[in-house]
C-alpha cells in the first residue's frame, strides 16, 4: 500500500482536530481534539520514518507521546480546577486575564 | 600591584548602598547615619585621589586595567585625568550634603510596622547613584562607561518616582501621578539617548575593533585609525545625542523641569549637580577625543543650540511659578554655557566649562537645598505662596540670596570665574555668539532677583509668619557650600591647576590652538 | 607702604563679615564696629596720601600684588592693586565721606532693629568701592563694580518689607546688569585685542591697534558707565533707588558709587583719547543726561527724588567733561569730588529734615523749616549755594571749568555742548532754589499723617549734624582749595594728562554767562515758589511738567516695552515649551499609547480566537514556505 495514503489520513485527522479546537467550547472536547492533532503528527512522523528508511521519525514520535502524556496531566488538572471554581468547562468563560 | 584606588572609590558607595538597604526596618536612623558615613568615607577616598593625582604627570593616572569580556575586547579600564578628578571630587563632596539635606525626606508617613523600608531604600539608591556616577567619571573603556551611564537611570528612576515633597498642594494622589509621569519621562528620554549611543558604541567597535578610549584616541591622533568622514560624523552624533539628552541641551531638555520639580530637593540636586555632569563630561572626554574632526564639523550647530539653551532657559526661568522648576530652567541655561565652553574649542572655554561644572554643582546645590528647606516648611512649591520670609527667617533668606547671587554669577563668587572664562573663550573665536550669550547674565539677574523678591521680601504672608529659621542640620549643609562658593570665587587656582593640563591635551586632540590677540597677530 | 593698600579694603571687608555673620549678639555695638573700621580705612588712606605727597610726581604709583586670581592659558587675572593719584583721590573721598555717613547713620538708623545689618552692608559697600578704584586690571575692577551693585541692591532694598523698596532694589540691579554687560564685553574685546586686560599692557598697546576696535571698547565702557552712573538711557533706576535709607542715597547714590562711571572713563583715558567717536558719544550722553536730570529734578515734589534728578544732572556734567578728553578729565574728577561733598551734604540735610518730619518726603508738606532746624538749614543752604555755583564756593570752581572746557572743544560741537552745559546751570539754579524755598521758607504746610500724628519738626542729634557741618565745610572750601595754584590739576595731571583747549570764549565771558544763567534760574524759581504760596497739592502742570514728573516718560516706555513685552515673551515661551517642545515628546508617547490601545482590543480573552490566529499564522507560514519553494 502506498504510504502516501497514511499521510492523507494524518492530514485528515489533523484537520478534524484543528476544527474541533476552533469550534468546540467544551474544554474536554478541545483537549481531546488537541490530542487528535498530536496523534495525527505522530502518524505522519512514523510514515516519514518508513518512507525514508531510518528511525528518526519513530524516535520523535516517542518524544511526542511523552510530551502528550505530560500535557494530559497538566491540562486535565487545569480543566478540573477550572470546573471546580467556575462550574463550567466552557473555554469562553475563562477570559479573566483579558485587560 | 598597587591598591586599586579608583575601584575603591566607586565600590565603597556601592557596598554602602547594599549595606544601607539591608538595615532592618526598625532602625531607620541607623541607615541614615550609615549612608552619611559612607559618603564621608568616599569623600576621604576622593581626597586621596585628588592628592595622589599629579596635574603635570601623565594624562591618565591611577590607571587600572583588567580583561573583562574577552570576546568583544571589553576591558575594565579605569583612569582619571584632571577633568575627571575635579568632577569626582565634586561628586564626593556634594553627596554628604545631599544625604544630610534629605535626612527626613524619606521618613515613613505614619509610624507603624510597615514591611517596606522607604528610608533605607532612599539612601541606598542615592549611594548607588554615587557609585555609578563615580565609575562613569573613571571609566576609560567606552563599553564600561556606557553600562554605568545607562545603569544610573535605574536608581534615579526610583528616586524621582518614589519620593516627593511632603504635603503637596494637591494632595498625595495627584502628586504621585505627576511624580510617576516625571520619572517615566526621565527614563524614556534618557533611554532613547542611551539606545542611540549603544548603536554608536557598536559602530565604534566595528570600526575600531576595541573599546579602549586611550587606544582609539591615540590611533586617531597618530592617523593609524582612519574613519570615513560620514562614519565619524554618524558615530559622533550618536554619542552626542545621548550626552545632550543627559546634559540637557535645548530642545531635549523638557524632562529636567519635570524631574527636578517633582523630586525632593536633594534628589533634584543629585540630578542637576551630579548626574547631568556626566553628560557634559562625556562630551569633553569621548566626543572630542574619539571624533575630533566630526566635533569640529558639528561645532557651529552645537554652539547655536547652546546659545538657544542659554537664552531660552533663562527666559523660561523668568516665567516660572514653581520654585524648583525655576531652578531647573536656570540649570538648562547654565548647561548651555557649559556646552558652549566645550565646543568653543579654546583653552579658556574648556577650562571654564570644566570649572563651570564644578561651580554649577556647588551653586545649584546651595540654592536648591535652601529652596528645599523653604518648601518643606510651607509645603508648597509655588512662588506666590511665599512672601516676606526674610523677616521671619533671615538666615534662610540670606543663604538663599547667596545661592541666588551665585546662580547669577556675581563676581567674587565661584560661578563668575567659570562663566567669564566660558564667555571669553567663546568670544575670542566667535564674537557674535559670545556677545549674545552675555545677555544671559542680565536674564540671570532677572529670574534670580524676581524669585528672591517674591518669596523673601514684601509684607509677611500669614502662612509663613511662624516659619522657623534654619536648623542646625540645615546650617551644616549650607554653610560649607557658601564658604566654598566664596573661596573658589577668590581663589579658583586649586581647580584650574588640575584642569588646565587636561584641557591642553584635549585641545591638542582636536588640533586647535587659541586665537592670538590681534595686537600680537599684527606683529 | 604698598602693603597698606590691601588693608584699605580689608578693614571694611572685615567689618562686613563680622557684622553679617556675627548675628544678634553684636546688635548693641555693631554700628560702632562699622564706623570704627570705616574710619580705620580712612586713616590708612591719609597715611598713604601723605606718603604719596612725599614722593615725586612720577613715582606716585604704588602697586601691590597679592595673588594670581585666574590663570588659564594666556588669560591671566591677578589680584593686584594700583594706587596712583586718581585712585588716591577716590580713596580719600570714599573713606572720608563714607566715615562721615557711617557716623550720621548711627543717629539716623537708631530706631531700626536691623541697624547692625545696615552697617554691615555699608562696610561691604566701602570694601567693594575701594576695590573698584584700586584694581589694577579691568576684571578686578569688574568685581568691585558688581560688588557695589550688590551693596546698592541690599541697601536700596533695606526696608524690604515695603514692596516698593524691594522692586526698586531689583530694578537697580537689573538695569546695572545691562551696563555690566557692556563692561564684560569691553573686557573680552580687550583680551582679544591686547591679550590682556590689565591697565598697563592695555594702555601701552593702544597705538598698535585699529581705531575701530578702540571705538568698540570705548562704547562698551560707556554702556557700563551709563548703567552705574545713571546716564541716559540707563538712568531709570536712580529715582527709584531713593527708596533706600537716606544715608545710602547720600553715600552710594550721590557721592561715590554713581560716580564710578566717571572713574571708569577717566581711568580708560588712553583708550578714549585714541577713539574720538567714542568720546563724542560720551559727551553726547553727558550733555543729554545733564539736561534730562535737571528737567526731571524741576518737577519732583519728593525731596529725595528732586535731589536724585540733580545727581543725574551733575554726573552728566562729569561725563561730559570726561568725554572732552584731556581738556576735561581733571575737571571731571574735580567736580566729582566737590559734588561728593555738597551732594552728600544735601542728602544728609534732606535726611535730617525727614528725621524731624516723621519721614515725610513731600516738599509740599514742608515749608518754613529754617526756624525749626537751624543747623540743617545752614548746612543745606551752603550745599545749595555750592551746587548752583555761587561764586567762591566749591561748585563754582569745578562747574565753571567744565563749561569752559565744553566750549573749548571747538567747532559746532563746542557750541552745542557748551550751550547745553550753560542751560543746565540755569536749570540747576532753578530746581535747587525750588527745593530750598519749598523746604525752608514760606508757610508751614505740614499735616498729620494717617495715624493722626502731627509732625514736630526738630533739629537732629549731634551725631547727625556733625557730619553735615563737616561736609558743609567741604562744600564751601574744597573748590577753592583745589583751584588756587592749580593744586588739583598738578596732582592729577601725571595720570590723566591735561591740555588747554582753545576756547572761542574767554574764561571771563564764560563765567559771566554762567552767572547770568544762575541769576535767571534763581529768579524764575523765586518768582514761582518764593513770592507765591506753594499749593499743598501739586497742580496739574503743563505737559512738560507732567512728563518730567514721570521721568520724561522713560519709565512708561520701560514698563510697556520691556516689562510688559518681557512678560508676554516669557509667558508665550512657557506656553511654547509646554505645547510645542514638550508636545512633540508627549505626542510621540500618545501615538504609541493610542496604537497599543487599538492593538489591545485584539486580545479579547477567548482562547479559541487566539487559536484561530495561531492556525492562521501557521497556515501563512506554510503557504509562504511552499511559495518560496515553488519560486
Amino acid at each position: 500500500m502506498n504510504p502516501v495514503n497514511y499521510l492523507y489520513l494524518s492530514a485528515l485527522l489533523f484537520t478534524i482536530g484543528a476544527t474541533g479546537v476552533l469550534i468546540r467550547r467544551n474544554a474536554i472536547v478541545v483537549f481531546m481534539c488537541i490530542e487528535l492533532m498530536l496523534n495525527a503528527c505522530n502518524l505522519a512522523f512514523v510514515v516519514f520514518s518508513r518512507m525514508h528508511g531510518n528511525l528518526d521519525g519513530q524516535i520523535i514520535a516517542f518524544f511526542t507521546m511523552v510530551v502528550a502524556a505530560a500535557e494530559v496531566v497538566v491540562g486535565l488538572a487545569i480543566i478540573v480546577s477550572l470546573f471546580r471554581t467556575r462550574h463550567s468547562a466552557s473555554v469562553d468563560d475563562a477570559s479573566l486575564m483579558k485587560l | 600591584m598597587s591598591f586599586p584606588l579608583l575601584t575603591a572609590t566607586a565600590v565603597l558607595p556601592a557596598v554602602g548602598a547594599v549595606a544601607t538597604a539591608a538595615v532592618p526596618a526598625s532602625r531607620r536612623t541607623a541607615a541614615k547615619w550609615l549612608a552619611l558615613l559612607v559618603t564621608l568615607a568616599t569623600l576621604a577616598l576622593a581626597i586621596v585621589v585628588l592628592v595622589r593625582f599629579d596635574p603635570d604627570g601623565a594624562r591618565y593616572q591611577l590607571t587600572e586595567s583588567h580583561a573583562w569580556i574577552k570576546a568583544f575586547g571589553v576591558r575594565y579600564e579605569l583612569g582619571v585625568d584632571g577633568i575627571a578628578v575635579a568632577l569626582i571630587a565634586l561628586t564626593a563632596l556634594l553627596m554628604p550634603f545631599i544625604v544630610l539635606a534629605g535626612w527626613h525626606d524619606a521618613d515613613p508617613l505614619e509610624t507603624g510596622s510597615r514591611r517596606w523600608r522607604p528610608t533605607q531604600g532612599f539612601f541606598a539608591l542615592i549611594l548607588a547613584v554615587e557609585a555609578m556616577v563615580i565609575i562613569s567619571f573613571e571609566a576609560t573603556d567606552v563599553f564600561l562607561f556606557y553600562i554605568f551611564f545607562e545603569a544610573m537611570l535605574i536608581p534615579m528612576y526610583f528616586l524621582i518616582g518614589g519620593f516627593g515633597d511632603r504635603a503637596h498642594e494637591h494632595g498625595e494622589e495627584v502628586a504621585s501621578t505627576q511624580r510617576s509621569y516625571a520619572a517615566v519621562k526621565f527614563l524614556l528620554y534618557n533611554l532613547v539617548g542611551g539606545l542611540i549611543m549603544l548603536a554608536a558604541v557598536i559602530g565604534l567597535y566595528v570600526v575600531a575593533g576595541n573599546f579602549s578610549l586611550q587606544e582609539i584616541a591615540q590611533a586617531r591622533a597618530n592617523g593609524s585609525l582612519d574613519m570615513a568622514t560620514n562614519t565619524e560624523r554618524w558615530l559622533f552624533l550618536g554619542f552626542f545625542f545621548a550626552f545632550a539628552v543627559k546634559a540637557p541641551l535645548w530642545p531635549l531638555h523638557t524632562w529636567l523641569p519635570n524631574a527636578m520639580g517633582e523630586a525632593t530637593a536633594p534628589v533634584a540636586v543629585l540630578i542637576t549637580a551630579v548626574v547631568d555632569k556626566v553628560g557634559t563630561f562625556a562630551m569633553l572626554r569621548f566626543c572630542l577625543q574619539l571624533f575630533p574632526e566630526a566635533s569640529k564639523w558639528a561645532t557651529p550647530a552645537i554652539l547655536v543650540l547652546a546659545l538657544i539653551s542659554i537664552v531660552y532657559g533663562a527666559l523660561l526661568a523668568v516665567g516660572q511659578r514653581d520654585i524648583k522648576r525655576l531652578v531647573a530652567y536656570a540649570s538648562i541655561s547654565h548647561f548651555g554655557f557649559i556646552i558652549m565652553g566645550i565646543f568653543a574649542m579654546t583653552t579658556q572655554g574648556q577650562s571654564g566649562a570644566t570649572l563651570y561644572m564644578v561651580n554649577h554643582g556647588i551653586s545649584t546645590a546651595a540654592l536648591m537645598l535652601v529652596a528645599g528647606f523653604l518648601i518643606s516648611r510651607r509645603g508648597s512649591r509655588l512662588i506666590a505662596d511665599y512672601g516676606g520670609v526674610q523677616k521671619v527667617a533671615p538666615v534662610l533668606a540670606g543663604t538663599f540670596l547667596i545661592g541666588g547671587l551665585a546662580t547669577l554669577s556675581l563676581p567674587g563668587l565661584a560661578p563668575f570665574v567659570s562663566e567669564f572664562l566660558v564667555l571669553v573663550g567663546t568670544f575670542t573665536r566667535y564674537p557674535a555668539i559670545g556677545i549674545i550669550a552675555t545677555f544671559g547674565i542680565v536674564l540671570a539677574a532677572l529670574y534670580t532677583l524676581v524669585l528672591y523678591q517674591r518669596t523673601m521680601t514684601g509684607p509677611v504672608k500669614p502662612e509663613v509668619s511662624a516659619m522657623p529659621d534654619l536648623r542646625v542640620r540645615e546650617l551644616v549643609v549650607v554653610a560649607p557650600l557658601v564658604i566654598l562658593l566664596i573661596f573658589l570665587g577668590v581663589y579658583p587656582k586649586p581647580v584650574t591647576d588640575i584642569v588646565n593640563p587636561a584641557v591642553k591635551q584635549t585641545m591638542s586632540d582636536v588640533h586647535k590652538t587659541d586665537p592670538k590677540p590681534s595686537v600680537e597677530a599684527a606683529k | 607702604m604698598e602693603n597698606l593698600i590691601a588693608l584699605l579694603i580689608a578693614a571694611p571687608l572685615l567689618g562686613a563679615a563680622v557684622l553679617l555673620v556675627g548675628g544678634r549678639r553684636l546688635d548693641a555695638v555693631g554700628h560702632w564696629i562699622g564706623t570704627l573700621l570705616s574710619t580705620t580705612s580712612f586713616v590708612f588712606g591719609v597715611i598713604l596720601f601723605a606718603d604719596l605727597l612725599g614722593k615725586d610726581a612720577e613715582h606716585r604709583t604704588l602697586t601691590q600684588h597679592l595673588w594670581t586670581w585666574i590663570s588659564v592659558g594666556s588669560f591671566q587675572a591677578d589680584v593686584t592693586f594700583r594706587l596712583d593719584q586718581l585712585s588716591m583721590t577716590f580713596v580719600l573721598l570714599i573713606t572720608g565721606v563714607g566715615s562721615l555717613i557711617h557716623l550720621y547713620s548711627v543717629g539716623y538708623m537708631e530706631h531700626d532693629e536691623r541697624r547692625r545689618r545696615f552697617f554691615g552692608y555699608l562696610n561691604l559697600f566701602l570694601a567693594a568701592m575701594l576695590l573698584l578704584v584700586l584694581a589694577d586690571n579691568y576684571l578686578l575692577l569688574y568685581v568691585g563694580w558688581e560688588g557695589v551693585g550688590l551693596a546698592s541692591y541690599l541697601l536700596i532694598g533695606f526696608w524690604q518689607h515695603k514692596p516698593s523698596a524691594a522692586t526698586a532694589a531689583k530694578k537697580a540691579f537689573i538695569v546695572n546688569r545691562v551696563g555690566d554687560m557692556g563692561l564684560s564685553i569691553a573686557i573680552m574685546l580687550m583680551f582679544t585685542t591686547f591679550g590682556s586686560f590689565a591697565f598697563g599692557p592695555v594702555f601701552s598697546h593702544v597705538g598698535d591697534t585699529s581705531e575701530g576696535k578702540l571705538t568698540a571698547i570705548g562704547l562698551m565702557l560707556l554702556l557700563a558707565a551709563c548703567g552705574k552712573s545713571a546716564q541716559v538711557p540707563l538712568q531709570s533706576w536712580l529715582g527709584d533707588a531713593m527708596e533706600g535709607p537716606t544715608p545710602v542715597s547720600a553715600l552710594i547714590h550721590a557721592a561715590t558709587m554713581v560716580t564710578a562711571g566717571v572713574y571708569l572713563i577717566v581711568r580708560s583715558s588712553a583708550i578714549f583719547n585714541a577713539a574720538p567717536d567714542a568720546q563724542l558719544a560720551v559727551t553726547v550722553v553727558g550733555a543729554v543726561t545733564l539736561l534730562f536730570g535737571a528737567i526731571v529734578g524741576c518737577a519732583k515734589d519728593d525731596i529725595k527724588k528732586a535731589l536724585a534728578g540733580s545727581t543725574m544732572s551733575q554726573i552728566g556734567y562729569m561725563v561730559l567733561a570726561a568725554g572732552l578728553g584731556p581738556i576735561g578729565y581733571v575737571f571731571a574728577i574735580m567736580h566729582l569730588v566737590t559734588h561728593g561733598f555738597f551732594k552728600a551734604g544735601l542728602f544728609l540735610g534732606a535726611g535730617s529734615v525727614m528725621h524731624g518730619m516723621n519721614d515725610e518726603v513731600d516738599m509740599r508738606r514742608y515749608g518754613g523749616l529754617r526756624k525749626y532746624m537751624p543747623i540743617t538749614f545752614i548746612t543745606f543752604g551752603l550745599g545749595y549755594l555750592a551746587i548752583i555755583g555761587f561764586p567762591g564756593l566749591s561748585g563754582f570752581f569745578s562747574k565753571d571749568k567744565i563749561i569752559e572746557a565744553a566750549f573749548a572743544k571747538g567747532g559746532t560741537e563746542g557750541w552745542i555742548l557748551g550751550g547745553a552745559a550753560l542751560l543746565g546751570a540755569a536749570i540747576t539754579a532753578f530746581y535747587m532754589t525750588r527745593v530750598m524755598l519749598m523746604t525752608f521758607f514760606g508757610e508751614k504746610r505740614w499735616q498729620p499723617d494717617e495715624n493722626g500724628n502731627e509732625p514736630h519738626p526738630h533739629e537732629s542729634p549731634k551725631v547727625m549734624t556733625i557730619p553735615m557741618v563737616v561736609l558743609a565745610f567741604g562744600s564751601v572750601f574744597a573748590g577753592g582749595l583745589f583751584s588756587f595754584g592749580d593744586r588739583f590739576l598738578d596732582w592729577l595731571e601725571p595720570v590723566t594728562g591735561h591740555s588747554e583747549g582753545d576756547s572761542p570764549l574767554s574764561a571771563g565771558t564764560v563765567t559771566g554767562a554762567t552767572m547770568v544763567c544762575l541769576l535767571i534760574g534763581v529768579g524764575l524759581a523765586y518768582a514761582q515758589y518764593g513770592r507765591k504760596p506753594v499749593p499743598a497739592v501739586a497742580p496739574r502742570g503743563s505737559l512738560l511738567t507732567r512728563a518730567a514728573r514721570r521721568d520724561l516718560l522713560q519709565d512708561d516706555f520701560n514698563h510697556v516695552v520691556l516689562v510688559r513685552g518681557g512678560e508676554h515673551l516669557t509667558r508665550s515661551l512657557v506656553y511654547v515649551d509646554h505645547t510645542l517642545v514638550d508636545g512633540v515628546v508627549n505626542g510621540t508617547a500618545a501615538t504609541f499609547g493610542g496604537l497599543s490601545g487599538r492593538l489591545r482590543k485584539l486580545q479579547n480573552g477567548f482562547a479559541r480566537s487566539y487559536a484561530v490566529s495561531m492556525f492562521g499564522g501557521a497556515a501563512l507560514l506554510v503557504a509562504a514556505t511552499l511559495l518560496m519553494r515553488a519560486v
